[in-house]
């Protein structure tokens, strides 16, 4: 097998310093009623000629993005990443380290985890970040049961705007703590039903702008009225291109800013991995979950930097730890990083604006057509629109003549009674060319 | 030392010089180049990118944009590809050298992984694409999870788990649904031994679940007089790492399944170490309820400097209602995904994430697994136990193994007994490890073995590099005896930086850069 370097007499020889005759000396630990004598039955070894025909064919059974006009959104987001992202990313020395739990010789991805934190911080206005956690959903998760933790209050109020799978992730984890949940009714335009719910039980208030309908908000007031009440604001972005072209969490009032990182730097990849952007206020820190990065110097009084504030941490406090969590989402956060380096804030308010041109060209191309309506009055690169027919149907139909056109709101949440409601996006990556494909595609469906 | 021959074109070779080591003028040395942060080099008006700009102003989105600097410089390509190029030379890696960290099976990572999981067809896929456009996808997490299914023994897997800990999560969401439906939430206790990752008691604590520690033997392993005083009516589960953390395969396992069940909870596997026994042992045969595979470990994909994971999670027939949504099904003709809460999926405990799990991951570890096949693997068992006890065996005379009778499994497991008297800690003794090219073992852990340092090789080592490991730790083990204790105290003498104050990053925490 070409990933074993031991060969027969290396074995032979080892045995024989171990001072064992067998290998099966070596298992003598396990209960012969669980000593398994033969193979498993799978497969048997495979030479990588084997196994890259099988996969491809599973690869070709699937639509790629780039292979079709391509409008799907909710929560990922299909944008050109430069070239160099994917070659770093695959550097021995980033691809094949670990935790960087000795610091002398893991300067590389340290220095990377304080520039990504730094950037982090500018992009959503706030003071720190951490090191990543796993993605935008459990990054909502976690600050919301941090919010019981700043504020020793139990119940979350999370709007009507937020991603239904956002919420079903916080009410998960919020269940299991004890923590009660009020999840408004998905609304288009959210604003006034949070602040109406507002009172002063209430640990902290999660909104979401973009929200899951595309509607981008100036949470301003909700961020006051939650101060007013005692409880923080937690400010939730699924699409981290957005903080190129609109006002960040942080200049609207956010004690926590959490967002999925995977429209810089990350592939679609069906899902994950993906990367959770977390910040906070500076003074909420030591409550904050994950791994954290700090500067220092070494013996000889140089420039270093280090994991810090560990004491938050599982394998510190074990049971008493703010988290149980143990690894970040290292190498997408190298990728966001490389990619937000290459952009620069130049590049990325350029990006930014071309997401929203798109989407506008894309709106007045849908609104020609029958039995479309645009809901959404202020977007970024996303809306959502009204159709004459169930969307789950349209998005089946446009599917079957090569168009992936949107995400129909019921396949996020069934039971909203919001059926004919139709998300779509269009990043930098769309083209006119596509823009009027869905155009003549949509109106032959809707027909 | 011979004449210089310092001529143009001709091999040179070094000049006598005394001891004396001349600190560089400019901070680099040699290959590695002292590098400042993006933030420092001056980019704040450089981008990497040619794009076109955008021909018309936001004026739909009046008093929503963003019109404050934010703060982010911008590198050209050649000096983006140069940053990270000098930055990555400063990290150790498995590609250089043996990275024996006990816990985390630091194995090569293969590039066949690499290349298929670039294939379009999965890496430019979207999660809520309709199911029609993504049937190859469903189908390899199908045979993902069967081939996880069948190496376990166990009946069902939830694949969406994104790390260990968060399969650890899982596990216990679904071990708690399984007691609420059966009446049984007043259980509030989970048992675990004080040999345990952090993370078991940190994630039985963030589930609501108090935490009991179960007491050790004298051999390292579960004592079952305490296991059996300790399980009572309020106990949930037991969280169990087996083979254990120091190494060892819990001898009595089946038994300890027995006397938890027997109990009314469930048992809970922490399956870190599962790459020991991979092909020759089925944790369902043992009598687990729930344990997370972490793919990052026994299926190779790339820890990538900490991270992305992932953490499936193999479950009993008794747990298996109970798994997150979303998860794949077959039909006759094609695979759908169950993404609600309803109808079959109506006991489900709720989601773990926003979408299906780690694709990107299950790619590379299906390619790990159709490249070894049944016969592969279990020779990956195989060797990594036989490399761990020949580590063992050749460093025992030296060093003190903690459970000095019998084999270990995995990996090798010594305390700092026999620096005693030297002057020199598990902690110098680790930082010396770095001068001589190779990253420390995991230190100080198990709590329950003082001064612990814990070797895992994994089988993708050969035995000329295990060879060269133990050559130096012999040699740094005599070094220390002979009571060289400043080559340990002042360590790494040779790493791109010498011993970091972590104190001090504690004590007045700077977590960004910001403008002087």
């Amino acid at each position: 097998m070409r990933y074993l370097p031991l060969t027969p007499d290396d074995r032979a020889e080892m045995l024989s310093a171990i001072g064992v005759s067998s290998v099966d000396d070596l298992f003598v630990d396990v209960p012969a009623s669980a000593r398994r004598t033969g193979f498993v039955d799978l497969p048997r070894v495979a030479g990588e000629l084997e196994v890259e025909r099988e996969l491809a064919a599973l690869s070709a059974r699937n639509v790629a993005a780039g292979s079709v006009p391509f409008f799907v959104g909710a929560g990922a987001y299909r944008h050109h990443v430069p070239a160099t992202v994917d070659h770093i990313i695959q550097r021995s020395e980033f691809l094949t380290s670990y935790t960087p739990y000795q610091p002398e010789i893991a300067q590389g991805t340290l220095q990377v985890l304080f520039e990504f934190q730094t950037q982090v911080a500018a992009l959503t206005g706030m003071e720190v970040a951490n090191a990543s956690l796993y993605d935008g959903s459990t990054a909502t998760a976690e600050a919301v049961m941090m919010a019981k933790r700043v504020t020793k209050r139990n119940r979350a109020v999370m709007s009507g705007g937020v991603h239904p799978h956002y919420v079903a992730t916080t009410e998960t984890l919020a269940h299991a703590e004890g923590m009660d949940v009020t999840a408004l009714p998905a609304a288009v335009d959210a604003e006034d039903a949070v602040i109406e719910a507002i009172d002063a039980g209430v640990a902290c208030v999660v909104v979401q702008t973009p929200n899951v309908f595309g509607t981008a908000t100036d949470v301003t007031k909700i961020a006051e009225a939650a101060h007013a009440a005692g409880a923080l604001l937690i400010v939730v972005t699924t699409e981290a291109m957005s903080f190129g072209l609109l006002k960040s969490p942080g200049e609207m009032g956010a004690d926590i800013a959490v967002a999925e990182g995977q429209s810089i730097g990350n592939a679609l990849n069906f899902g994950g991995p993906y990367v959770g952007l977390f910040a906070c206020r500076e003074k909420l820190v030591r409550q904050a979950p994950g791994r954290l990065c700090g500067e220092t110097v070494d013996a000889d009084g140089r420039r270093g930097f280090v994991l810090t504030l560990s004491t938050r941490e599982q394998h510190i406090r074990r049971d008493k730890a703010t988290s149980n969590i143990c690894t970040n989402s290292g190498l997408c956060a190298l990728a966001f990083s490389i990619h937000m380096s290459l952009l620069g804030e130049t590049g990325l308010r350029q990006v930014a604006a071309l997401n929203h041109q798109r989407a506008r060209e894309l709106k007045a191309a849908l609104e020609g057509v029958k039995g479309v309506e645009v809901l959404t009055p202020r977007f970024f690169n996303e809306f959502a629109v009204k159709l004459a027919k169930p969307a789950a149907q349209v998005v089946q139909s446009l599917a079957d003549r090569g168009v992936l056109g949107g995400v129909p709101y019921s396949r996020l949440a069934p039971a909203a009674g919001l059926d004919d409601v139709l998300l779509v996006a269009a990043t930098e990556t769309v083209t006119g060319e596509d823009i009027a494909a869905f155009q003549a595609a949509l109106t032959e469906v809707m027909a | 030392m011979s004449t210089t021959m310092n001529t143009v074109g001709r091999p040179t070779a070094p000049a006598q010089t005394n001891d004396f080591v001349h600190p560089t003028l400019t901070g680099a040395r040699g290959l590695l180049q002292d590098e400042a942060l993006i933030f420092e080099l001056g980019g704040w008006d450089k981008t990497g990118v040619d794009l076109p700009s955008a021909d018309r102003p936001a004026d739909d989105l009046d008093g929503l944009l963003r019109t404050d600097p934010i703060g982010l410089p911008g590198l050209s390509e050649p000096e983006a590809v140069r940053h990270y190029v000098r930055l990555s030379q400063k990290n150790h890696a498995i590609d250089l050298a043996l990275y024996p960290l006990g816990s985390c099976t630091m194995k090569h990572n293969p590039r066949l992984n690499e290349k298929m999981a670039r294939l379009p067809g999965f890496s430019d896929i979207h999660p809520l694409q309709p199911v029609s456009t993504v049937q190859g996808a469903l189908e390899l997490m199908d045979r993902l999870a069967h081939w996880l299914k069948t190496l376990t023994g166990m009946p069902a897997v939830a694949m969406t788990p994104k790390a260990g800990a968060h399969g650890e999560l899982c596990g216990l969401l679904a071990i708690k649904a399984a007691h609420e439906a059966n009446g049984q939430g007043h259980r509030k206790t989970v048992l675990c031994p004080t040999s345990a990752h952090g993370t078991n008691p940190a994630t039985a604590a963030f589930v609501g679940y108090s935490v009991v520690e179960i007491a050790q033997t004298e051999d390292g392993r579960v004592d079952l007089a305490d296991l059996a005083s300790k399980l009572g009516p309020d106990v949930a589960a037991i969280m169990v790492t087996n083979p254990n953390t120091c190494g060892l395969f819990e001898r009595d396992i089946v038994e300890i399944a027995r006397l938890t069940h027997a109990a009314g909870a469930y048992f809970y596997c922490d399956g870190a170490n599962f790459n020991a026994i991979v092909g020759r042992v089925r944790p369902g045969d043992l009598g687990v309820d729930a344990m997370h595979i972490n793919l990052h470990k026994t299926f190779s994909t790339p820890h990538g400097g900490g991270g992305p994971g992932a953490g499936p999670v193999v479950l009993s027939e008794a747990l298996a209602a109970f798994a997150p949504a979303p998860w794949v099904v077959s039909h006759g003709d094609g695979f759908a995904l169950v993404e609600e809460q309803v109808g079959e999926a109506a006991a489900a405990f709720g989601r773990m994430s926003a979408f299906h799990g780690q694709m990107g991951m299950f790619v590379r570890a299906y390619a790990y697994m159709r490249s070894h096949g049944a016969d592969g693997l279990r020779q990956v068992a195989e060797d990594a136990v036989l490399n761990a006890n020949y580590i063992k065996a050749s460093l025992g005379d030296l060093m003190s193994p903690a459970f000095p009778d019998g084999p270990c499994m995995h990996e090798a497991l010594f305390d700092d007994a026999w620096l005693e008297g030297t002057g020199v800690t598990t902690l110098d003794f680790a930082k010396a490890m770095i001068d001589e090219g190779f990253h420390p073992m995991t230190m100080y852990f198990p709590l329950v073995v003082h001064g612990a340092m814990l070797i895992e090789p994994t089988e993708t080592e050969s035995k000329q590099e295990l060879d060269r490991f133990v050559h130096a730790l012999r040699l740094l083990a005599q070094a220390a005896k002979a009571g060289e204790v400043d080559r340990f105290k002042g360590a790494p003498f040779h790493a791109p930086l010498r011993r970091l104050d972590e104190t001090l990053a504690a004590r007045k925490p700077k977590l960004r850069w910001r403008a002087e």
